[in-house]
């Protein structure tokens, strides 16, 4: 089975096409998508064993040599993101059941979801920059489809603003490696570390990885490129936001990540200071508009910038600790973004309302959700033994070691800015005076409870589990530390 | 806006099967020369927003009772399908195999299954070019 690396990104390219046949068949819709989740999930987990034995899986398509055709890989990094991308997929599918509305499944929901994470796992996985550029733009289609699928006025609005970012950040992408491939004459990605660690990182390569940093920074809404996000995120429907706020934006940061220990190691001192300093100043730009709207949907879209100022800055220290916890931070946060995601749709629906100051009282009807919400908020503040702990104990840790005093400071700041602007939810949302609500519908609202809490308790188990999982974190950081293992594995000499 | 159409229907209802001919050339010529199922099927679509121009949006869906949004899960179904087929074979994803056979009429022949794989493309081009075109013309 070498193909076995591929099928979590066939299984659910295959299930969306299948699902073309039945657009007005939505039970056979939603079984189909759920059975095609479920059997990636299975192959992702036997992925996962096969690369903790084994050691990095590489296919190279169509038979051809390594460097020349396009290669696949497999290391622990990348499966661990694949695995947790498709559960919270599956998650966020079921909750789509009762929420999304029969309108929206009937015209291709469930197809764009899937293609949608075809390119998600396929940008994961490859090891070619310029099918990893191909791979974004299936991700990003499915992605404006999702995003304008409804058509109210303010999708209509918003999703103008996202084509035009992401078209002219691809746009960039393509003028990139354009150069890249100038000056290296390669795409293979093993073989652009490779060569670019012969040629010793001269200053036309760091140009070209702040041009990296630049268009992955604006998928992952790092500083000054996040503008467009807290608009367009919370314009489509809770699901499609969940699935946007969790995965979207954390391919921009595996890129980042990925190119910033693959290619451009060379000259930590300019490349990783800048990506640093732009960690640093995303975390605060997110803080501050975590505490400034009183709109659940802004207040979590902005706790996303907060969680990829942290996950950054874990990467830019270089060390072990730091990249650990990177790794580590950046799957609890697709969990607990996914997770809150969910829990303040239900809020929403059950509401009617995203604004803070028009709700209250919801503890005296529903309790169990607002434990829910108090649980997931705490594990994202990272309260231990909750998942956000260790992650951020880790990278505190590695900025400690590097010696970022100041840097580090600010990531524990910001941990109780992130705690402050959920307990805010919590306070005006459950506490006080009971407002009066639209009764609904408690069987939708119990179905809507079911994978939120199931994600709130992996994410649970996550933290708890850290003994565990550990070795497996510990693995993706020690290849993203040595590249040499990467490039081995693909150039196999 | 009633126009006298007669001669640019009469010459469409010719020009399409030529255009459509020569697509199938194209798609055909297209393993060893230039040209391919993608090239293929937009000389198709061509054709067809011809027979759109000269006639209208009703009397084409009519000529041509295709679903195209089928017509698109089709052709990926067959390319992924092709490219799947290595998995069978434990070979890396995308392998294609080729062999030459004796065809009569066409003599020695050489048969790809890289051939399979773009008839996928032709239909998938077609199916999205005419989708789009039809549900752009079709809005009021």
């Amino acid at each position: 089975m070498i193909n076995l690396l591929l099928f979590p990104i066939i299984i659910p390219f295959f299930f969306a096409i299948v699902l073309l046949f039945f657009k007005e068949q939505v039970r056979i819709q939603r079984i189909l998508t759920v059975i095609g989740l479920s059997a990636s999930i299975a192959f992702a987990c036997t992925l996962i064993m096969k690369v903790k034995q084994d050691g990095i899986q590489t296919l190279t398509l169509g038979s051809w040599p390594a460097p020349f055709g396009i290669t696949m890989v497999s290391d622990m990094f990348s499966v661990l993101l694949v695995t947790s991308t498709l559960v919270i997929t599956l998650f966020v599918v079921i909750y789509s059941f009762s929420s999304i509305g029969e309108e929206r499944e009937r015209f291709f929901y469930y197809p764009a979801i899937l293609f949608m994470i075809t390119g998600v796992n396929g940008a994961f996985t490859t090891g070619d920059i310029f099918n990893m550029f191909v791979f974004f733009e299936v991700l990003l289609i499915a992605s404006y489809l999702l995003i304008v699928l409804g058509g109210e006025k303010r999708q209509l609005r918003e999703s103008i603003k996202y084509i035009l970012v992401n078209v002219i950040s691809s746009a960039f992408f393509v003028i990139t490696v354009a150069y890249l491939y100038s000056i290296v004459g390669t795409l293979n990605m093993a073989d652009i570390g490779q060569k670019i660690a012969d040629i010793g990182q001269p200053g036309i390569i760091s140009v070209i990885g702040i041009l990296m940093l630049l268009v992955f920074g604006i998928k992952a809404g790092i500083f000054p490129l996040y503008f467009w996000m807290p608009g367009s995120y919370a314009a489509p429907p809770v699901p499609i936001l969940a699935l946007f706020g969790a995965l979207l934006t954390k391919v921009g940061v595996y890129a980042i990540t990925r190119t910033y220990t693959l290619f451009f190691v060379h000259d930590l001192a300019f490349t990783h200071t800048i990506l640093m300093v732009l960690a640093l100043l995303t975390i605060v730009a997110g803080c501050i508009g975590a505490l400034a709207y009183f709109d659940l949907k802004q207040i979590i879209i902005y706790n996303i910038l907060i969680a990829i100022g942290v996950i950054l800055f874990g990467v830019s220290q270089m060390n072990e600790a730091g990249m650990q916890g990177a790794v580590f931070y950046l799957i609890h946060d697709m969990l607990i973004k996914g997770a809150l995601f969910l829990i303040i749709g239900i809020m929403i629906y059950v509401t009617g309302t995203s604004n803070l100051r028009e709700m209250g009282g919801l503890i005296k009807t529903h309790a169990s959700l607002g434990w829910l919400f108090l649980i997931a908020a705490f594990g994202l503040a990272g309260i231990p033994p909750l998942s956000g702990f260790v992650g951020k104990l880790l990278i505190v840790q590695g900025g400690f070691e590097h010696g970022q005093i100041f840097g580090t400071i600010v990531i524990l700041a910001s941990s109780l800015v992130v705690l402050l602007s959920v307990i805010r939810i919590f306070i005006y949302a459950f506490w006080g005076e009971p407002v009066p609500l639209q009764p609904t519908n408690r069987k939708t609202y119990k179905h809507m409870m079911f994978p939120a809490v199931i994600l709130v308790a992996l994410s649970v188990l996550y933290g708890v589990g850290t003994e565990w999982i550990f070795p497996y974190v510990s693995d993706a950081a020690h290849v993203l530390l040595d590249p040499s293992s990467y490039i081995n594995a693909v150039l196999k000499e | 806006m009633k126009k006298n159409n007669v001669i640019l229907q009469t010459t469409a209802k010719v020009t399409f099967f030529i255009i459509f001919l020569f697509s199938i050339h194209i798609f055909f010529a297209g393993h060893f020369a230039p040209g391919g199922g993608f090239v293929g099927g937009l000389l198709t679509t061509g054709a067809i927003v011809l027979l759109l121009l000269a006639f209208d949006l009703e009397t084409v869906k009519a000529t041509l009772p295709f679903n195209f949004t089928v017509v698109i899960g089709v052709g990926l179904l067959l390319s992924l399908g092709t490219a799947a087929g290595s998995i069978l074979f434990n070979v890396p994803f995308f392998t294609h195999a080729f062999a030459h056979f004796e065809l009569p009429l066409f003599g020695d022949t050489e048969l790809h299954t890289a051939m399979i794989f773009d008839s996928g493309v032709y239909l998938v081009v077609v199916g999205a070019a005419i989708t789009i075109i039809q549900s752009i013309g079709g809005d009021e």
